[in-house]
């Protein structure tokens, strides 16, 4: 029998401790037969570090929150065959429902496959999409290869939706023998890691979807433009190009074709807009990443004005899996107005976070409560906030929502590229705004004054409403203000950095008026709106809390009822973290 | 007056191999400054102007493509450089506390560093590790599910590990 076991290690694997379970298994079984993989994320975050052990190619166990001190019980068990004394380590039936309400076509390798292995990729159908394009006897013509995306519905999964088929088109259709591909990894939403976790797992994916959309609109250059935070998805693409152009798949008359392409990958520098396709294109360019006017189109002209196509991570990790099956078979999920699966990143509140890739129209309650586990310590939900700093906050009520580009639009959020961050009553929804007020005023290029400025009222009278300074006419000024940035903007950042207010205004607008009219917050989270008061009945003049005050602001003589000045506190709350009787509320 | 770039004395030999592959490719004045900092720490203004006079450009369009990407720093930084998440989910699950954990330990303020040059903190949009939330990473090391305390130990194991060297 073939025994092969498997360690996850994307950067939040390894964050978890991966690397020291790896590095302690490889020496347990160093006198062993049994191979040791690295694979990528299977997207269990909550889980790492785990281990899979395949048998004969099948997984039988998956251990989870594997210590190195395991290590050794695991080789015994696998070498044994005796597997008991795994219990303790083995996923719940519970946690491994995560993945059976799942169905993975982006993510189909990711966590099964080694990242660092072209040999696994292969295996595993890698680069038959592209291998079957470029035969002799049943090749497609590239406008086949459009044709099979447009019947398929792929639509642009960076967040705005375009059907991909459209840009490839058009870029195909343009003049000229110059021509780009790129790829957008400059995964800049504050709470999104898919794309990280696609290039880290499973990097050949990418490189083969890319390739796919070289050869369909005739561009000889295929550029993946990666944020430099990323350095672990940096180091395993590099590694993947290097492969795939040993193996014959990059460079001059691939498998013996008439289509050429080169690969390079260029690190961004760290700015949000880059995100918009013609900020992009200006920072390839070597400039400031300040959006373009459009038109022309990239597709007409973009990268040093010659026609581009530029689509997101997973919008290409789709591409080789349709061409595989057919694009009948990709629009044979989801809805009327979205095909086929979406990958989202899970985070916040949840008892279950990590990636979750499902059929477009399943609701945000399936996606939340039965894939989520729920809220996490006991909290109750209040909203999901979707698209990021472009998106919104999606009330209790919209939960059964179905998730589709339209749908989501209509409830003020967007799809987005996948953030999907839950949140619980503990949260404040005008802190939630002014959070991102906060980042697009920071990221905002300054091009549109509308932009530029608007965003910094926003973000100022955000930050005097959650400080209790909010005046009566706020809330009326907040929204003249948001439609001002919508119709004033130039780029995708500023047309939607108004979202997030918009959208709490809109479901939490009583949460404005209580932080303004009341100097109150619901969630007890903005610090300049709390009140902390010592319980008479039940302290006990233990002077726990008076020793920990950093201002001394509580006084009491011993065994009698103590007092917070509340002129002098500040609010740090340490004094409820010490008391033993629970005598310190917050109000 | 002096100019300011004659006021820093930078190695600007140890460029050379840089500007040498890039400073005549179209584009690559982003790539530059990248490697620059590579090989400094952060970004001197005498290596600007000096970036500007190879490539055949202006202070004033290299100044102004590094201030525009918050990767670039212009100031040296501490032995560890430690960046600490304020995406949405960390934000959600109190990086606050975490920053003001550290920066009361240590006595530094956002984009600043220590006064004995160990350490330079910094807070950052996203990490893109949202599932540990809050993390932080410090150099190249990333760290998740953190707790006052345990920055706290963390900063002190380093702390530790550098007297004893």
């Amino acid at each position: 029998m073939s025994i092969r076991i498997a360690v996850g290690k994307g950067s939040c694997g390894i964050a978890a401790g991966a690397q020291k379970v790896y590095d302690s298994l490889a020496q347990a079984l160093s006198d062993s037969d049994i191979s040791l993989d690295t694979v990528g994320c299977i997207g269990m975050c909550w889980l790492e570090p785990i281990v899979d052990i395949y048998e004969n190619g099948r997984l039988t166990e998956r251990l989870v929150h594997v210590e190195p001190q395991h290590t050794k019980i695991i080789a015994e068990a696998v070498q044994s065959g005796d597997h008991a004394a795994l219990a303790s380590l083995r996923i719940s039936e519970d946690d491994s429902s995560f993945l059976t309400k799942q169905t993975r076509i982006a993510l189909r390798n990711c966590g099964i496959i080694d990242p660092e292995s072209i040999e696994s990729a292969k295996a595993a159908g890698g680069y038959s999409a592209i291998t079957r394009i470029l035969s002799q006897e049943n090749g497609m013509t590239p406008e086949e290869v459009i044709e099979c995306i447009k019947v398929s519905g792929l639509a642009g999964r960076g967040g705005a939706g375009f059907p991909t088929w459209f840009k490839w088109n058009a870029a195909r259709q343009s003049a000229g023998d110059e021509k780009y591909l790129i790829c957008n990894a400059d995964e800049g939403d504050p709470g999104a890691f898919m794309d990280r976790a696609v290039i880290e797992s499973d990097p050949h994916t990418l490189i083969e979807g890319m390739l796919i959309g070289a050869y369909a609109i005739g561009a000889q250059e295929a550029i993946v433009y990666v944020r430099a935070e990323y350095p672990l998805a940096i180091k395993r693409l590099e590694l993947a190009i290097a492969q795939a152009r040993e193996a014959g798949f990059i460079g001059q008359n691939i498998l013996g074709s008439a289509f050429s392409c080169e690969f390079r990958i260029k690190a961004g520098a760290g700015a949000f807009v880059c995100g918009e396709e013609t900020a992009l294109i200006e920072s390839l360019e070597g400039q400031r990443g300040m959006p373009r006017l459009k038109p022309p189109f990239p597709a007409q002209a973009g990268y040093w004005q010659k026609p581009s196509n530029i689509n997101n991570v997973e919008t290409y990790a789709n591409v080789a899996w349709i061409i595989t099956n057919g694009g009948e078979a990709f629009a044979a999920m989801g809805t009327e107005d979205s095909k086929g699966t979406k990958v989202f990143a899970l985070t916040g509140k949840i008892r279950r976070g990590g990636l979750v890739e499902i059929p477009m129209g399943m609701t945000l309650r399936e996606v939340i409560f039965d894939i989520g586990g729920g809220i996490r310590d006991g909290g109750t939900f209040k909203a999901v906030q979707m698209g990021g700093p472009s998106g919104g906050c999606i009330p209790e009520s919209l939960l059964d929502t179905v998730i589709d580009y339209k749908k989501l639009a209509a409830t003020g959020a967007i799809m987005g590229s996948g953030g999907m961050v839950v949140m619980d009553d503990s949260t404040c929804m005008v802190n939630m705004a002014k959070f991102f007020l906060d980042f697009t005023a920071k990221e905002s290029c300054g091009k549109c004054v509308h932009c530029r400025i608007g965003t910094k009222r926003l973000q100022e009278i955000l930050t005097r409403i959650v400080e209790g300074k909010g005046k009566e006419g706020d809330i009326e000024l907040l929204e003249e203000l948001c439609n001002a940035v919508r119709d004033g903007a130039l780029c995708g950042l500023g047309q939607t950095a108004p979202n997030p207010v918009l959208s709490t205004l809109r479901y939490f607008r009583d949460e404005f008026e209580a932080h303004i009219r009341e100097h109150r917050c619901p969630a007890h989270t903005c610090t300049d709106l709390l009140l902390y008061k010592i319980d008479p009945q039940k302290c006990k003049g233990c002077t726990a809390c008076a020793r920990k005050c950093p201002v001394t602001a509580i006084s009491g003589a011993v065994k009698e009822p103590h007092e917070i000045n509340t002129r002098v506190c500040i609010k740090c709350s340490q004094c409820m973290s010490v008391c033993k009787f629970g005598a310190v509320s917050v109000t | 007056m002096k100019c300011p770039c004659q006021q820093q004395q930078s190695n600007l030999s140890l460029l050379q191999p840089v500007l040498q592959k890039y400073a005549s490719v179209k584009g690559s004045l982003i790539t530059i400054l990248q490697q620059a900092q590579e090989i400094y720490g952060y970004l001197p203004t005498d290596v600007l102007y000096h970036i500007a006079e190879q490539t055949g450009s202006t202070p004033a369009r290299v100044l102004g493509t590094a201030t525009f990407y918050t990767q670039f720093r212009f100031q040296p930084i501490g032995k560890y450089l430690i960046t600490l998440c304020d995406g949405t989910a960390c934000h959600v699950n109190g990086s606050a506390r975490i920053a003001a954990a550290v920066q009361e330990y240590l006595q530094v303020e956002n984009g600043g560093t220590t006064a004995d040059g160990l350490f330079s903190f910094s807070i950052a949009a996203c990490l893109g590790c949202c599932s540990l939330s809050p993390v932080m990473m410090i150099n190249e090391d990333t760290y998740g599910s953190l707790t006052p305390a345990k920055v706290l130990e963390i900063l002190k194991d380093i702390q530790k590990k550098e007297a004893a060297q």
